[in-house]
């Protein structure tokens, strides 16, 4: 492991914790331990999921989120919306509603994230029939995915398409329209209002470019509760008419489930979930699974309409897309500013560097020692009871083991073998106490019982 | 180190559950990737011949610094002439295997291709053995 900085876009907020557990249960990677009572981010394994923040009962996993004022450090300010943005609000607001209010609230222009999708279909389609030595390819859209290949599956990150995906290619496409119609580089701010913690971590420490074109990011839920409480405030005032989206149905459903695997050619499957992705790449790793040439993989059931800072039931945002899809008149009218004639540009700016592996599971770097610690780690398990309930503040016996054979945790955080070494006379009370008072902090053992 | 696994003759919904083990201790041990993929692939392809064509098996595997050994050993029909059996496109699998995807003859080939040493006996009626060797640090290939 490089000693690299990992840029989490999920912090836990210790004030709030009240360390019970039901974030390191649900965490994909065994991200997070308990330690003083606390969860713990340990951040080489954490992929910005978000799974923590969707159980946490009293919202102590937040995601960070720029200030908004960091936009008027910019004459021009665009904003990048997804079509899930859009999809969040209910059929009664159309979308000229939702693009007034953002020019209202600062932004000088609005772009559509799925522009860029426009030009990715046919460069990402190309890509897959000039590499049929790499099957299956795998779509690196979802950052959490990608993130979550390099720690849990690094033998397939070159499965991964080394090509910059929507938002990318829409913030390049902005900025370059803006400099064409005669702004300065550094005058450009290019906003993006992200239904994800893993978009924020992707634009705040890139994998295989050096640094992103978005500048700011603001939560979909921040950008969400603003828009709709000026919207229903202001009822009977008037919008200006703004611009009619110009996308093709395919790029409207882009970011929903079945998006990008619909209109890749050859033999192509969309999963969704981070557990059926997991399962999914185990089986893959396993050798059982061949024939397959493109996998669309997405960490939130019903990809970026179930992003965990979304506010719409994720199938109501899903059907609100898919109407709208459906509405699109053919042909799309194209004006001189379409993305198609910054094709050129786009296209020479599309690659990035090969996406490299850096892998959480071993136990060492060197075999020799791997092999000592994994039978120590095997020993440990012998005398572990296979509960993993969570109470040493590691999530299983696995991770327990590991992670004493790491030096990170001791077996006798266990409350089983506190027990065991009670019986045998050489363990106290006070030690089990002082032990759990370590993982658990003072407050959960000093209550009055009658 | 030592691992061991049962496998049941036509159980083709755990086919693959051996090699998978392996292949996270695998993981875990810092093994690189290419060459774990070739131990899996022989592995996997193992797996499934005791699964599609013998009663039950017994897979043995052992890891040390510089290699992993695996034997395969099973009951079943065994093997009359593993020199056919050796050659790309032969097989002998039912119809029934067939249609579940297995059986198209490349399973001995592409372990051969994979591995650093390849054994095979076997007594018709009885059962075969297989046994494997691949040197896990890439100076040993």
């Amino acid at each position: 492991m490089n000693d690299k900085f990992f840029h989490h876009a999920l912090y836990f907020c210790k004030e709030t914790c009240i360390g019970c557990t039901h974030c390191m249960r649900v965490c994909p990677t065994q991200a997070i331990r308990v330690r003083n009572g606390k969860a713990e981010l340990l951040p080489n394994r954490c992929i910005d999921c978000g799974e923590c923040y969707r159980v946490c009962p009293v919202d102590a996993v937040k995601v960070e989120q720029d200030d908004f004022n960091l936009i008027y450090n910019y004459k021009h300010r665009v904003v990048l919306i997804p079509g899930v943005f859009l999809g969040q609000f209910p059929e009664d607001i159309n979308q000229q509603q939702i693009y007034s209010v953002l020019m209202e609230l600062g932004f000088t222009h609005v772009c559509e994230v799925e522009t860029g999708a426009e030009i990715l279909r046919s460069v990402m389609a190309d890509y897959i029939d000039e590499n049929l030595h790499i099957r299956p390819v795998i779509s690196p859209f979802c950052p959490a995915i990608v993130r979550l290949i390099q720690v849990k599956f690094p033998s397939l990150v070159n499965h991964l398409i080394p090509l910059k995906q929507p938002l990318d290619i829409a913030g390049l496409y902005a900025k370059q329209l803006l400099i064409k119609q005669g702004a300065k580089q550094e005058e450009i701010g290019v906003f993006y209002i992200t239904p994800c913690a893993a978009k924020i971590a992707a634009i705040k420490s890139p994998v295989g470019e050096t640094q992103s074109v978005i500048d700011g990011v603001i939560n979909i839920d921040f950008a969400y509760n603003k828009i709709l409480t000026i919207i229903r405030q202001s009822k009977s005032k008037k919008f200006s008419s703004a611009k009619e989206s110009d996308l093709s149905p395919e790029s409207i459903l882009w970011a929903l489930t079945t998006g990008e695997s619909s209109v890749m050619r050859g033999r192509s499957l969309a999963i969704d979930g981070i557990s059926n992705v997991i399962e999914f790449l185990e089986q893959l790793e396993n050798e059982e699974i061949s024939n397959i040439d493109f996998l669309e993989l997405r960490a939130c059931d019903e990809s970026c309409a179930g992003g965990i800072l979304t506010s719409s039931n994720r199938f109501f945002t899903s059907e609100r897309l898919r109407n709208r899809a459906k509405s699109v008149q053919q042909p799309v009218e194209r004006s001189e500013n379409d993305i198609q004639n910054f094709r050129e540009y786009l296209s020479e700016h599309l690659s990035i560097e090969k996406i490299k592996p850096r892998s959480m599971l071993k136990l060492d770097e060197n075999i020799g020692n791997a092999l000592e610690k994994m039978k120590k780690v095997n020993e440990l398990m012998g005398i572990l009871p296979y509960v993993d309930c969570g109470i040493c503040g590691s999530p299983t016996c696995q991770s327990l083991a590991e992670d004493t054979v790491r030096n990170e945790a001791e077996i006798s955080r266990c409350i089983f073998i506190q027990r065991i070494l009670e019986q045998k006379g050489t363990f106290t009370n006070e030690e089990s106490v002082k032990i759990m008072k370590e993982v658990w902090g003072e407050g959960k053992l000093d209550k009055n019982l009658k | 180190m030592h691992l061991q696994y049962e496998l049941e003759g036509g159980n083709f919904t755990k086919a693959g559950f051996a090699s998978s083990e392996i292949k996270k201790v695998l993981k875990q041990l810092n093994v690189d990737a290419k060459t774990i993929k070739r131990i899996v692939v022989s592995s996997y392809e193992a797996e499934v011949n005791i699964v599609a064509h013998a009663f039950s098996g017994i897979i043995n595997a052992w890891i040390d610094n510089e290699k992993i050994v695996l034997h395969f050993n099973d009951k079943g029909p065994g093997i009359p002439d593993i020199e056919m059996a050796m050659q790309t496109g032969y097989s002998t699998a039912s119809p029934a295997v067939r249609e579940m995807g297995f059986g198209a003859g490349m399973g001995l080939p592409n372990i051969k291709n994979n591995v650093d040493l390849l054994e095979i006996s076997s007594e018709v009626n009885k059962g075969t053995l297989v046994k494997i060797t691949i040197g896990l640090t890439p100076e040993m290939n």
